[in-house]
């Protein structure tokens, strides 16, 4: 089993620089170089020049790419940003921690008020509890998040003046933010979680567990629950994904100062040292996230656990 | 109901007509999926008569005299901040996201499908080099992967259908390799590989009648996701170049005016969410339909 973990954790190596390739290589399809850009447009030609030699712009793709991946993993360097002139890194960590903080909360609704009222939908099948809570989730998931945000800032700051419409002074200012984020990934959830229960539910496992005469539930919580659960690990893992985008959207519709308004904005000013590590930061935290799903998960699972110990290693 | 035909036929050619008709039967006993898909062909008829409901000229012509005028009967549903008629907007942005969605869809499909079946049969070293790298293509969020290839490329139709195309063809290949994995161990082609039929022939009259039906579910639900997706990107502002109307582009435009004009936010808003739950709502329908017994 810990040779999976070891073997996950050293695949994060090529995902990583895969993921920076990635990445760097679209980006540095666009038109511009960095002299110009730091320079201005009324600098000499001759200095554009001195400074892109400087910075290494000249050299091949690859010795490029790799002098990226070193200064970013020895010294957290990303460069300069074109717009501020300012060490990128510390212009994106704060925004970083940020996103981070919206994220984490948007994850944490989207699984608190998702997965209960689908096992709840699953048991009392056909019930008012099953068919009302399905019918908004599944209205739900046809509202992108920027979508939400706006009717929320036009009902609740706009006509109801309950809730702060813009920045991060208070819990207040999260409500809207957070709720827009995770309601799209709460009804995936719900949906996902009722029909992995009603899966489980049919099981052979629980027909039997209900025929020797086990309480309904003892077969429901102990059960069917428990197999049920599994692959809602994985699909909170990737409703994560669904929540970065809506992060995106949530922070220009409410003035989070957060990574992806942050991105979004220098897309304008062609602030490409932001753009891309902006991109590079969220994408490492992304797969991060990922593997403890996945190390979870082979955790959980005794199927899994027993495949890895026995073939794989 | 030229809409109509085109569905038939797709269903027809998957399945033996009298399977055909039991799917169909099932389909249309489905309340959500019958909505869905008189929703869907209204609002697809309303978008490919976009012309002919009212020109092209009315979703981008300026009026000054007219700005951020009342839903009337002159104007359905208002005009924007620049006198442009939110109506026309609406009808020939929903043409646009829609067009790129349905391609988007068909060639992720397309893509995403080959690579599939041949990881899943060929196995072995092509199988975890595509799969490792698409494990690492995975880990970039498709919105930032999507923002990336738009920034560099710049936005227009092609680049945007580019994008999409590449954020959402890893679906297909781990939906369909699992697929073939899953096919090629069942007994009825261990039956028909007993029974001397060659690999060409399980793979034409076993695997792929049996694989198409989940892949058609996943298709038509994909289509929802990528008009979400899409509407996502054009209201940040990395959609189709102005003044092309889109339904993203119009509710970044009408937040300007929520105070004054808030009909401009709900209309487009509306038209997002009703052709993306149709579209679901048929989904659904087609996935019980398919496949009964994953409907209890």
């Amino acid at each position: 089993m810990y040779r999976y973990v070891i073997k996950r954790l050293l695949f994060l190596i090529p995902t990583i620089l895969g993921v920076t390739l990635i990445i760097y290589a679209v980006m540095s399809i666009t038109p511009g170089d960095p002299g110009r850009a730091m320079l201005g447009t009324s600098a000499l030609q001759a200095d554009v020049d001195a400074y892109n030699a400087a910075l290494g712009y000249n050299l091949p793709f690859p010795i490029k790419y790799f002098n990226y991946v070193k200064a970013m993993v020895i010294d957290q360097d990303f460069g300069f940003s074109y717009l501020t002139k300012q060490p990128v890194f510390d212009e994106i960590w704060p925004r970083f921690l940020e996103t981070l903080k919206l994220a984490f909360l948007g994850v944490f609704i989207a699984a608190s008020v998702g997965i209960p009222f689908g096992i709840y939908a699953a048991v009392k099948q056909y019930s008012l509890w099953d068919t009302v809570p399905s019918l908004v989730a599944f209205f739900m998931a046809a509202f992108p998040s920027f979508v939400l945000g706006l009717l929320f800032l036009y009902f609740f700051s706009l006509k109801l003046n309950l809730l702060p419409s813009y920045g991060i002074g208070s819990f207040e200012h999260y409500i809207m933010p957070a709720l827009a984020i995770s309601i799209p990934p709460a009804a995936q959830n719900m949906r996902f979680t009722k029909s992995s229960m009603l899966e489980a539910i049919r099981q052979d496992y629980v027909r039997t567990a209900r025929a020797k005469g086990a309480a309904e539930r003892t077969v429901v919580w102990k059960h069917a629950l428990r197999n049920a659960l599994l692959p809602v690990v994985t699909q909170i893992g990737l409703s994560l994904g669904v929540l970065i985008a809506g992060a995106v959207v949530a922070e220009k519709i409410f003035s989070i100062p957060g990574i992806g308004s942050l991105i979004v904005d220098r897309i304008a000013y062609k602030d490409e040292p932001v753009i891309i590590a902006g991109t590079i930061l969220i994408s490492i935290c992304f797969t991060l996230v990922m593997l403890l799903v996945d190390i979870i998960y082979a955790f959980v699972d005794p199927r899994i656990r027993a495949k890895y110990s026995n073939t794989k290693g | 109901m030229n809409h109509q035909k085109v569905e038939s036929t797709t269903v027809d050619s998957f399945k033996r007509p009298s399977q055909t008709k039991e799917i169909w039967r099932r389909f249309s006993k489905s309340k959500g999926a019958v909505i869905g898909f008189v929703l869907f062909s209204i609002i697809a008829i309303m978008l490919l008569a976009a012309d002919f409901i009212v020109p092209y000229e009315a979703a981008i012509k300026q009026d000054f005299s007219q700005q951020l005028a009342a839903p009337s009967r002159e104007h359905f549903f208002g005009t924007d901040g620049y006198g442009r008629d939110a109506f026309a907007r609406l009808l020939h942005g929903g043409r646009t996201s829609l067009s790129i969605a349905l391609l988007a869809t068909f060639s992720s499909a397309v893509l995403g499908s080959a690579l599939g079946a041949i990881s899943g049969y060929f196995g072995g070293k092509v199988d975890s080099f595509i799969m490792r790298s698409l494990d690492i293509f995975m880990s970039v969020p498709d919105i930032l992967f999507t923002m990336a290839v738009v920034y560099a490329l710049g936005a227009n139709f092609t680049n945007l259908l580019f994008a999409l195309t590449l954020a959402y063809f890893t679906n297909y290949v781990r939906l369909v390799r699992s697929q073939v994995l899953n096919l090629a161990e069942q007994d009825y082609v261990e039956a028909a590989r007993a029974g001397g039929s060659g690999s060409t022939r399980i793979i034409l009259s076993h695997i792929i009648p049996n694989a198409v039906g989940v892949i058609i579910v996943n298709t038509t639900l994909n289509v929802a996701k990528i008009i979400l997706y899409e509407s996502t990107l054009s209201f940040l502002g990395l959609g189709m170049p102005p003044p092309q109307p889109e339904w993203g582009l119009m509710l970044s435009e009408a937040r300007e005016f929520m105070r004054t004009a808030p009909w401009l936010m709900f209309f487009p808003s509306a038209a997002i969410v009703i052709t993306a739950a149709s579209i679901n709502l048929m989904g659904d329908g087609l996935r019980d339909a398919l496949d009964p017994h994953l409907k209890s």
